[in-house]
């Protein structure tokens, strides 16, 4: 038997280890994604700034500050204003268009049905495809001898004869076209979109209590009215989220036009991502490019701050 | 004006009856309550009323119209849920104006109108408030007043005060009862809560397992149960059911008509059991005293309820002299369980 331990003269101090001590463990737990925003988002926004004001190009990237003589020329550019105007354009009218269409959707699949696990499968299937191949699959739909679509419209008689509603040549030249094009790019902006809205519109709408319907119905409520006075009312928060959500992926995508039309026809489908890489990388004009980029930062910073402010009113519903 | 009828209707959930040919008419201006224990198709038969669910079978006429196939807004009705359904993005005075609004009645009537429900309900300082900004009882007033708002000709209310604490629970049912008798509204309740049932209805429908167990008074319920299960189900104690010796028969009697053989008399005799007393609960207002009757090989447990002004001294263990009045006693059949008319032994 070992004889009793002598009475300390304080109580053994233990001093935890750093899982121990929140702060220390709070600043190292953040520590990753404070680096991670500082050296890939901070850093190269910094270095997009520098650039825009300087004359540095892919084969001097030295920095010399000229002011702002690359925004001013960008201004001046007719197709730096048509790009402007695309990016705003094909924006707005594809995330109308996935707001109305995702809406019917999620209306439908809450409705039990038979085989309804695989409509949802395949109505979320795009949103895993990387973007670049499924782009590249419109890209033959579209393409200009050999386009299904066109197939179609022969077989159904639209087009290629002499009295066919769509004219008489044996193709409708989808990206070859100016106003077809930009029609076809904005086809596959909302095929791209769509199934994030449509899950989340889903989300919004079965959040809702079966209750609030019923209630309303009890009330007196038209089947219009109830959609007007409760259901859009009680999924606009999130119902926005998806529309910002939807915008932040348009506004930014460089993908879709790049592989589709490289902003031809004669520039009329060209964006402000795509005219970015066409101008300062592809033409080597550092500096002209990171001043079209910073062109889009206004508008993403808005577009941040709604998604934030509506992030925290659903939080609180 | 306000007169339910329900003919013959069901409604199944795939192979399960929630509701099996029920058969009930209310008479105007009536407190009707269904009571029974969750499950029993009171709520489903309820939101059949409402129109929000429809029959598998039967019909339902309201004020001498059928209205199976209307959708609910032709049916002239008003329901309060359970969770109260008030829209939380309006206001209190929004969600009192919305059945208004619904049939198109002018703002000039909607404001009078909706000042008048806010004013019986006395929620008229809450109308600029929205209902997360509400207590219980203050929900379920704007509840109350979005639903009379509108003058319905049958008021339907699901579980009303089951979102209530207790003390507050009290309070609602009075009001609740006062208010009915004052606008003179036919109203359908829905409860599992017997106190509540016994409380407020003029009449009291007891289902169980989607059929009607029994339609009644109160005190034609407590008194003069239709079959055993409406007999267990209604008092609290239950009501004590003896199986009989060489007879196909229960005896059934409530456990404050059985008590010490000296403080019972009937004009029509008494019959006395030994008491053997297992356990006893002081209440305060009562005590419930429980125990078996009879022979040990039958063991036959009973309650009884005995009022605190009775301060006999009884203790577990011990076997006491214990009696029922004759006029007390019901007989059911012992297969079926239905109550068996005519006098007892």
């Amino acid at each position: 038997m070992t004889p009793p331990a002598r009475p300390d003269s304080s109580p053994p101090s233990y001093r935890g280890g750093v899982f121990d001590r929140q702060d220390t463990l709070a600043k190292l737990l953040i520590a990753p994604a404070v680096l991670y925003i500082v050296a890939m988002i901070g850093a190269p926004f910094v270095l997009a700034v520098l650039y825009s004001l300087s004359n540095a190009t892919t084969g001097d990237p030295s920095l010399h500050l000229v002011g702002l003589r690359n925004f001013t020329a960008a201004l001046e550019d007719p197709v730096f204003r048509l790009a402007l105007r695309n990016t705003f354009v094909f924006t707005l009218l594809s995330q109308s268009i996935v707001i109305i269409l995702s809406r019917i959707l999620a209306n439908a699949l809450l409705k039990p049905f038979r085989g309804k696990w695989l409509v949802r499968f395949l109505i979320l299937l795009p949103w895993t495809a990387p973007i670049s191949l499924g782009t590249i699959g419109w890209l033959w739909m579209y393409d200009s001898i050999f386009s299904p679509i066109d197939w179609v419209l022969r077989y159904l008689g639209m087009l290629g004869t002499a009295t066919a509603l769509l004219g008489p040549q044996t193709n409708m030249y989808w990206l070859g076209v100016p106003g077809l094009a930009i029609a076809s790019v904005i086809l596959v902006n909302v095929w791209r979109i769509l199934p994030l809205a449509t899950v989340i519109q889903l989300g919004g709408l079965s959040s809702i209590p079966r209750d609030l319907i019923e209630a309303a119905e009890v009330d007196g409520a038209s089947p219009w009215r109830r959609t007007l006075m409760i259901t859009i009312p009680l999924t606009l928060p999130i119902v926005s989220i998806a529309f910002l959500f939807g915008v932040v992926f348009t506004f930014t995508d460089l993908v879709v036009v790049y592989v589709l039309t490289r902003g031809g026809p004669v520039q009329t489908t060209q964006v402000l991502s795509s005219w970015t890489f066409f101008k300062g990388i592809e033409a080597g004009d550092l500096a002209q490019g990171a001043a079209i980029s910073l062109f889009m930062f206004p508008v993403l910073a808005v577009v941040a701050i709604f998604i934030l402010r509506l992030a925290r009113r659903t939080e609180v519903v | 004006m306000g007169r339910v009828e329900i003919r013959s209707v069901s409604k199944k959930f795939g192979e399960v009856r929630a509701v099996d040919h029920v058969d009930l008419a209310t008479n105007e201006g009536e407190f009707l309550v269904l009571l029974g224990p969750s499950g029993c198709g009171k709520t489903t038969l309820l939101r059949m009323i409402a129109g929000i669910e429809i029959p598998t079978e039967g019909d339902f006429i309201i004020d001498g119209r059928v209205v199976t196939d209307l959708p609910p807004r032709m049916r002239n009705i008003a329901m309060v849920f359970q969770s109260y359904a008030l829209y939380p993005h309006m206001t209190v005075y929004k969600n009192i104006a919305f059945p208004l609004r619904a049939r198109g009645v002018d703002e000039g009537t909607v404001r009078k109108k909706v000042e008048w429900a806010a004013g019986m309900f006395k929620i008229g300082r809450l109308l600029d408030r929205k209902p997360r900004e509400l207590s219980g009882g203050e929900r379920q007033r704007v509840a109350l007043a979005r639903a009379m708002v509108r003058e319905p000709s049958v008021f339907l209310l699901d579980e009303p005060l089951s979102n209530l604490d207790a003390l507050l629970r009290t309070s609602a049912r009075e009001e609740l009862r006062q208010f009915q008798r004052r606008v003179g509204v036919t109203t359908i309740y829905v409860t599992h809560d017997q106190v509540e049932a016994m409380g407020l209805g003029d009449r009291i429908v007891v289902m169980s397992q989607g059929k009607v167990r029994q339609v009644g008074t109160p005190m034609e319920i407590y008194q003069h149960p239709a079959d055993t299960f409406v007999a267990t189900f209604v008092g609290s104690p239950p009501m004590n059911l003896l199986e009989q010796e060489h007879e196909d028969v229960l005896l059934g009697f409530r456990p404050e008509t059985f008590m010490p053989s000296d403080a019972v008399e009937g004009s029509e005799g008494v019959v006395t059991y030994p008491f053997e007393v297992t356990y006893l609960e002081y209440l305060g207002a009562e005590r419930l005293v429980y125990g078996n009757v009879g022979e040990k090989s039958h063991g036959r447990h009973v309650v009884s309820r005995l009022p605190g002004s009775l301060t006999l001294p009884l203790e577990a263990g011990k076997t006491y002299p214990f009696a029922v009045a004759r006029r007390d006693l019901r007989r059911f059949d012992k297969k079926s369980g239905l109550a068996r008319p005519g006098s007892v032994v």
